[in-house]
């Protein structure tokens, strides 16, 4: 992509609010998949919960349209905590609103000024959380999408994409899942499924 | 905090994935706690339409609920109760300035942090006891 830098300093509030709108039709489009994978190692509940709190991100962001990129996501983070119900919340919640935090005001920002502001937001998660890559958590996502985010859009959706699909073989070590124990593996984790689904909508918004 | 902590005492949250679970929880904790006066606790459980979950809302409104000026114990089962909490603590504005996560099993910690909330234990105290509880090995 040659033409990278130039598009680079456009990634502004609005941006932003595409990505998530786009995130939250992903979600809408694929919730019953993502119930049925959490269905086989969870509680059943992955799709209907994010389905509820993008859609409250989606309508609070028409509401109060904020005017920064760090606003945007600080304000969908908050909103996803509030509303999900499930771990999801608090750790999608923590992960929009810290990167959001990390951007603070600036009006608009470039994909490596996100690749590290979205660094700082996995690395929260991960604390939160407790968790480490091969968890067979979200992160398992996030990580190889922010590393690749360096690169591209496209990089990132891939390795996201990627990575869901390698939590396949994982035992779980977090969450629901982990009580399962061996009985968790041979199934692909729900948390780095919609997490690929996040990364997926923020390069087609890119594109 | 300032303030008179011969008057305040410290409240307790029990946040729990189910309605069912706080609400009785709590009324253990009551009983279990003596004749009171007790200090104040409030149930979160569940989301706020009936389901099995975790509400931030329904934890911000019990915290404020109970909150005295001494600090705020919040007591949580697990998973997303863990997490919401934590999340919560780390946004800053959300519970009131002394509300504290303890690390304590749910049922035996409501019980230990209710007795010495009422008998007037401060946050440190009021923590270690319900952290305790973890130091009752069953077998």
């Amino acid at each position: 992509m040659p033409d990278v830098t130039s598009y680079d300093a456009e990634l502004d509030a609005l941006f932003f609010r595409r990505w998530l709108t786009a995130a939250a039709d992903a979600v809408d489009r694929e919730a019953g998949r993502l119930t049925e994978l959490d269905s086989a190692i969870g509680d059943a509940d992955h799709g209907v919960n994010l389905q509820r709190g993008f859609a409250a991100v989606t309508a609070v962001l028409e509401k109060e349209e904020p005017a920064t990129p760090g606003a945007v996501l600080v304000l969908a983070g908050r909103q996803l905590i509030s509303t999900v119900g499930g771990a999801s919340g608090p750790l999608y919640g923590t992960l929009l609103r810290r990167t959001g935090k990390e951007l603070g005001d600036e009006p608009a920002v470039g994909r490596q000024r996100l690749a590290e502001a979205l660094g700082a937001g996995v690395a929260a998660v991960a604390q939160l959380g407790g968790a480490k890559a091969g968890d067979k958590t979200m992160l398992d996502a996030l990580l190889p999408a922010v590393a690749a985010l360096a690169e591209s859009f496209g990089a990132a959706r891939d390795a996201a994409g990627q990575g869901a699909l390698d939590t396949v073989p994982l035992q779980a070590r977090k969450g629901r899942a982990s009580y399962l124990g061996e009985r968790s593996i041979g199934h692909q984790d729900p948390g780095a499924t919609s997490s690929a689904l996040l990364i997926g909508a923020l390069a087609e918004v890119a594109a | 905090m300032t303030g008179d902590h011969s008057a305040n005492r410290v409240g307790i949250v029990l946040v729990s994935h189910s309605a069912a679970v706080a609400d009785s929880v709590a009324e253990l904790a009551r009983g279990l706690a003596g004749g009171g006066p007790y200090a104040a606790l409030a149930a979160a459980g569940g989301t706020p339409d009936g389901g099995l979950g975790t509400s931030s809302e329904l934890i911000a409104e019990a915290a404020r609920a109970v909150d005295e000026g001494a600090g705020v114990a919040l007591l949580v089962d697990l998973g997303s109760a863990v997490l919401t909490v934590k999340a919560m603590l780390a946004e800053g504005d959300e519970l009131p300035p002394d509300a504290r996560l303890v690390d304590a099993p749910f049922v035996e910690g409501a019980v230990a942090a209710l007795v010495t909330a009422s008998a007037g234990g401060d946050l440190d105290a009021v923590t270690a006891a319900a952290s305790e509880a973890y130091g009752y090995r069953k077998e």
